[in-house]
């Protein structure tokens, strides 16, 4: 599906490939390239995969491949309970109280 | 211009791209293999602490409350021997506009790229810092380009950098997003030769003096309110600029005897450019992983003669645990009203358990906290813990082992106070120096740089140089 020109959205890239990196690095690091991604508004119409060029909010033109469409921030507050969290102010309210009787 | 872009061949230009990009010819201050001169670096500033605090009132910068923490000393008094339990005091930086002290020094180093005439400035950072700049980069109208580690090679980012992008991104910055590796540097060094830009560095002399007003500011304040200096200022060290500028600034007002005493979060054992430990600790800044190599080695920064050399000023240095970090962020929100993110409370944790050990009339200072929000939250971190295999339980805080456990402390008595050995620091700084340049022989001028480095004194360098095989040369 065409992704339109001036869309905002990302693109990755590789920035050196395994073999490229560096000597002095642990060897899991060592096998995997050096990934870069960036947002920007998209120059010529293309789909996700394809490799493009995008004009990032400073101006630079930077190439790269069409990673993901209008993207979103997708972190927050967690998707797992922490029920030990929910202790604690508990806790410590009641040691206070004790004083403030 | 078509050079060539290659790894080796940027590396290789290093020093060019730096000089263009820094305003700075460090060349000027060497004095020997050795020895630079740090004072006139840090003089040749030219501003003094009154322009300093115009230059950031100017951009809303600091001026930030001084918070005094009356339940948590309260709390810290139960389980303290009697006329013990010193007052807990905490230095609201969060009120800061991009919401941490890195703004104070983002608002002279942008303030000076600005003066320069530079068009924009970059930046190479994960934390705090990188919003510091692109909000102080969007207040003086420069463009600002961020480069930071947030991802690993499937793809997870850490939320808390993911936090960071995002707000960069909200003041209008570009942020480039790199998987783990120190060849950050190479993409960075691409950047400011490709832009032509500023380098906003965390290490610049300029950013360094730009924390002292954050030293001052207490300083002056504790002792309008309360007739004196305070007894101890506890500083997160990472990289080191922190504790440097806090330590100048309490200097600068006077505050000659109070002790400035250094916290990281502990994290020995995880390796900072692996990338299977990178999504396996939740604390991304403040940590052992920066500051243990920094302070034995400041001039591994991204400029040649890094400003911010943290045992020159550091008087005690102690490490706290992730769970002991999380469980006061908690107390902090839940008996002060104050909800910040957790890796700006490092001091504060390590500031419960030195309470205990004080006078009741003295007064301990936690110099900062930070803002929080998505992904720089207790949540957040605890969650992505737990759903990467970390075990988060309520326990021994000393047994917590970084990458395999989160270990909350049962009651607030149980937060330690655990040293750090000075000395061995020390030695490891004279150590890396020597390995470094290849050092065999030392002249005396070389010799009285060292004893400011380490600040020790004549016969404990001489000793140690020895040790090390090198001819000290009188």
């Amino acid at each position: 599906m065409k992704i339109g020109k001036e869309t905002w959205v990302e693109i990755h890239d590789i920035v050196l490939k395994p073999e490229e990196r560096t000597g002095n690095l642990p060897e899991e690091t060592k096998k995997v390239p050096l990934e870069m991604r960036l947002k920007g508004f998209l120059l010529e119409e293309a789909e996700l995969g394809d490799r493009v060029k995008i004009r990032t909010v400073t101006g630079r033109i930077v190439e790269g491949t069409l990673l993901k469409e209008n993207p979103v921030y997708e972190h927050g507050y967690g998707e797992t309970f922490i029920p030990e969290l929910l202790t604690i102010g508990q806790n410590l309210r009641a040691m206070l109280e004790v004083d403030h009787e | 211009m078509s050079r060539d872009k290659s790894y080796a061949a940027v590396m290789a230009r290093k020093n060019e791209i730096m000089k263009k990009a820094l305003g700075v010819d460090y060349e000027e201050y060497e004095l020997s293999d050795i020895a630079f001169d740090y004072d006139s670096l840090m003089e040749d500033v030219h501003l003094t602490m009154e322009d300093i605090r115009r230059i950031q009132r100017e951009v809303s910068v600091g001026d930030t409350p001084l918070v005094e923490l009356k339940n948590l000393t309260a709390l810290a008094r139960k389980f303290s021997e009697s006329g013990k339990g010193a007052r807990i005091f905490i230095k609201d930086e969060a009120g800061n506009p991009s919401g941490s002290f890195k703004d104070r020094r983002a608002s002279l180093s942008v303030y000076k790229a600005k003066e320069l005439g530079y068009k924009g400035v970059v930046t190479a950072t994960s934390g705090n810092y990188g919003a510091a700049v692109a909000s102080q980069a969007a207040k003086l109208g420069l463009k600002c380009i961020v480069v930071q580690e947030c991802y690993d090679s499937e793809g997870i980012g850490q939320p808390e950098i993911l936090e960071k992008r995002r707000k960069c991104e909200a003041l209008g910055a570009e942020v480039i997003s790199l998987t783990v590796g120190p060849e950050l540097f190479y993409t960075f060094l691409s950047i400011l030769e490709e832009t032509g830009y500023f380098n906003a560095s965390l290490y610049s002399s300029f950013g360094i003096r730009g924390v002292e007003s954050l030293g001052y500011e207490i300083a002056e304040e504790v002792k309008e309110k309360y007739g004196k200096f305070p007894e101890a200022v506890l500083v997160t060290h990472a990289g080191g600029g922190n504790l440097t500028g806090t330590a100048r600034g309490l200097r600068q007002a006077g505050a000659e005897e109070t002790k400035v005493i250094g916290v990281s979060v502990d994290l020995k054992g995880l390796h900072m450019a692996s990338d299977v430990d990178f999504n396996k600790k939740s604390f991304t800044t403040g940590h052992t992983g920066f500051g243990i190599p920094f302070a034995t080695f400041p001039d591994r920064s991204d400029v040649p003669r890094s400003a911010a050399r943290p045992l020159r000023y550091m008087d005690e240095y102690y490490l706290v645990k992730q769970g002991e970090v999380f469980y006061m962020t908690e107390a902090l929100a839940q008996l002060e009203g104050l909800e910040r993110g957790p890796a700006g409370n490092t001091s504060l944790t390590a500031a419960f358990a030195m309470a205990r050990t004080m006078k009741d009339t003295d007064i301990l200072v936690v110099q900062e906290t930070e803002y929080t929000g998505a992904g720089k939250h207790p949540l957040a971190q605890l969650s992505f813990a737990r759903e990467r295999g970390v075990e988060v339980y309520f326990g021994n805080a000393d047994e917590e082992v970084p990458g395999k456990n989160i270990i909350l402390p049962k009651s607030p008595e149980d937060i330690r106070l655990r040293p750090v050995d000075l000395e061995n620091l020390k030695r490891s700084l004279l150590k890396n120096i020597v390995a470094d340049k290849k050092i065999e022989r030392v002249t005396e001028l070389d010799l009285f740089y060292l004893m400011e480095e380490v600040r020790a004194s004549y016969d404990f360098v001489k000793l140690e140089l020895q040790l090390l095989g090198v001819n000290v040369v009188l």
